[in-house]
């Protein structure tokens, strides 16, 4: 499903915090979504996944305007994976994962084969299935970040959003989450602060700087010396790695 | 029901809820037969199967009448009134994701006090009816404040706490002000004991508006028990499961207000029941809500049932007013939580 933002504007008071952003997502692209602390990007990823209204602008998916779906059919659709998540409910880690099948089901619906198959296999891509029934509030940063990125495959999307999904993983997990993001057959949309890891995963990458569209294109157009200098105020060298497509960034500090 | 959501398994929860009722229907039964006159469980038990028409066993006709129309419907408005306010309090943890708040957060008895207040010191309007409908509207005008204290359904939990804190200050502080500059030492009483809750002189009419209105928020609370158990990790989280977290947080609010106003207009504001029952419920059953919902409603009936017991044998020759026991039982337990809800070092 293709994802595609027109001039999207939102701002708190007189303060505006996302400025026409204009975007689009083609079906089955990753989309790596950098800039620096505060450029907006949690904001954005929320008006594309309709949790905040755009004070002007729209969000289609698939075509369809998401302001005039339910907020159930989106999320059969679409998944959101907060920046950070938590609770005071003790409750485990399979009963979170399950609630990623609340959108397929309805009010008193029982509990069919094919919910089971998508919390087994939301588990086992997250390799969390041998702490199911660990409580939520036990588990470590990380396994927390797991489990909700299971929560959500287990809504088996077909648009993902992610918002910082790997900040907490060690590194093998970061490579295998976003590894398998990629790799599933849905749209994704990742806010990432590693740029290395932007560049390896993602097909296309978004600049965001205050709120703005600074630049948008493959990782070697984007990544450049001059782009890092300018946004996120580090000089780096920028290298081609053996993948043409996929610079690879070090800094350097003087 | 709910056999899917299991925790501790569907049978545990059967099992569970089987027992409570059991457990239930004997506490009724005592509830029934003790007073300031003894009768005995055997004889309750086939005066209430007499009346169904089931038996035709011989009762003296004042122990039939005593068992029927004064202590039956008694006890089970104790039970409604248990389980309605273990309802509210379940509702409320969850959509505020606070472990404290309570049928009473939302400035709900408050306002039926000066409701009360109005009709028995002010003298608006007279007799027991209008003592109701003062405490309801009084209920509701609170709740009303709340919600537009907090901009209705769209601000975050601790903003209703807080505007629910305020409502029950302004409005303790009228029912302050009238009992002090108004009313005399025998209005002083009467407004403290029907604070404190009472179950005296209700009859089957409050039992079958509160078994409607039990039942029909029970319904809706059923109905919307997914949705509950999604704003674990708050409202976004929720709307991002499907979640129509506005209606949702409306619809809710709403039954809880209705239910506690009903509860508050007919016996009093008895404290604790909701904060103390579903965390209780909750140790036993785990927090998804189609199973805490019935586990919250049967152990608030029984809790009710047996406070009220209390209430009348504990003090030879006088009712205790029920607050005052669900209180002495609750502080302790409010006590422990907050021992374990302190931040873990
Ligand atoms: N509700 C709000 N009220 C006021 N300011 C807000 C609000 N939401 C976001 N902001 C501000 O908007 C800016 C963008 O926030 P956002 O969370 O989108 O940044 P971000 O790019 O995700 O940052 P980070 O990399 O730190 O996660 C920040 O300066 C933040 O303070
Ligand atoms: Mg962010």
């Amino acid at each position: 499903m293709s994802v595609v933002a027109e001039s999207l504007e939102w701002g708190v008071r007189r303060k505006p915090i996302v400025r026409d952003v204009s975007l689009s997502v083609a079906p089955g692209e990753t989309l790596g979504l950098i800039g620096p602390n505060g450029s907006g990007k949690s904001s954005l990823l929320r008006l594309l996944a309709g949790l905040k209204r755009p004070q002007s602008g729209g969000v289609r998916i698939n075509g369809q305007d998401i302001a005039q779906v339910s907020r159930k059919a989106l999320s059969r659709q679409v998944a959101f994976v907060q920046q950070s998540a938590a609770t005071d409910t003790n409750i485990t880690v399979h009963d979170v994962v399950r609630l990623g099948r609340m959108p397929h089901r309805s009010a008193l619906a029982g509990w069919s084969e094919t919910d089971e198959a998508a919390v087994a296999s939301a588990l086992m891509r997250v390799d969390m299935t041998s702490r199911r029934a660990q409580p939520w509030q036990t588990l470590s940063g990380g396994e927390r970040q797991r489990v909700h990125i299971a929560r959500a495959l287990a809504q088996t999307p077909q648009v993902m959003f992610l918002d910082e999904p790997t900040n907490h993983l060690d590194i093998h997990h970061q490579i295998e989450i976003l590894r398998m993001v990629r790799d599933l057959d849905l749209t994704s949309v990742i806010a990432l602060h590693d740029l290395n890891l932007a560049a390896m995963f993602c097909d296309r990458i978004v600049v965001l700087e205050a709120g703005a569209v600074r630049a948008c294109g493959t990782p070697t157009e984007v990544l450049t010396q001059t782009l890092l200098r300018d946004v996120f105020r580090v000089s780096a060298q920028v290298s081609a790695s053996e993948d043409a497509d996929r610079p690879h960034i070090r800094y350097r500090v003087e | 029901m709910a056999s899917d959501d299991a925790g501790g398994g569907p049978k545990g929860l059967a099992a569970f809820l089987a027992l409570t009722v059991i457990v239930l229907v004997f506490a009724v039964a005592t509830a029934t037969a003790i007073g300031d006159y003894n009768i005995g469980l055997g004889t309750v038990f086939l005066s209430v199967t007499n009346e169904l028409g089931l038996t035709g066993a011989e009762i003296a006709p004042i122990e039939q009448s005593v068992i029927w129309n004064l202590r039956l419907s008694r006890a089970l408005v104790a039970a409604l009134a248990g389980a309605g306010l273990a309802l509210c309090g379940a509702i409320l943890q969850a959509l505020l994701r606070n472990a404290l708040a309570e049928p009473f957060v939302l400035g709900v008895s408050a306002g039926a006090s000066t409701g009360a207040v109005c009709v028995i010191v002010l003298g608006i309007g007279a007799g027991s009816l209008s003592l109701s409908l003062g405490a309801f509207a009084g209920a509701f005008a609170a709740f009303a404040l709340v919600a537009l204290l907090s901009n209705g359904a769209t601000s975050g939990p601790n903003h209703t706490i807080l505007a629910g804190v305020a409502a029950s200050q302004l409005f303790n502080a009228l029912t302050s002000y009238i009992v002090t500059t108004s009313g005399n030492a025998q209005q002083a009483r009467d407004v403290m004991f029907w604070l404190l809750g009472s179950f005296g002189g209700v009859r089957w009419p409050d039992f079958q508006l509160l078994l409607a209105v039990v039942i029909v928020s029970f319904a809706v609370c059923i109905w919307m028990g997914r949705a509950l158990d999604a704003f674990a990790f708050g409202d976004e989280d929720a709307a991002a499961l499907g979640v129509p977290v506005g209606r949702v947080r409306l619809i809710l609010f709403g039954v809880t207000a209705l239910l506690t106003a009903t509860i508050v207009s007919m016996v009093g504001a008895i404290g604790f029941v909701g904060l103390v029952v579903p965390h209780a419920a909750r140790y036993v059953v785990g927090p998804l809500h189609l199973r805490l919902l019935p586990a919250c409603a049967v152990v608030g009936a029984v809790f009710m049932v047996i406070a009220d017991i209390v209430s009348r044998v504990v003090a030879t020759q006088q009712t205790v007013p029920i607050g005052v026991v669900t209180a002495l039982v609750g502080v302790p337990f409010f006590a422990i939580i907050l021992y374990r809800a302190r931040p873990q070092s």
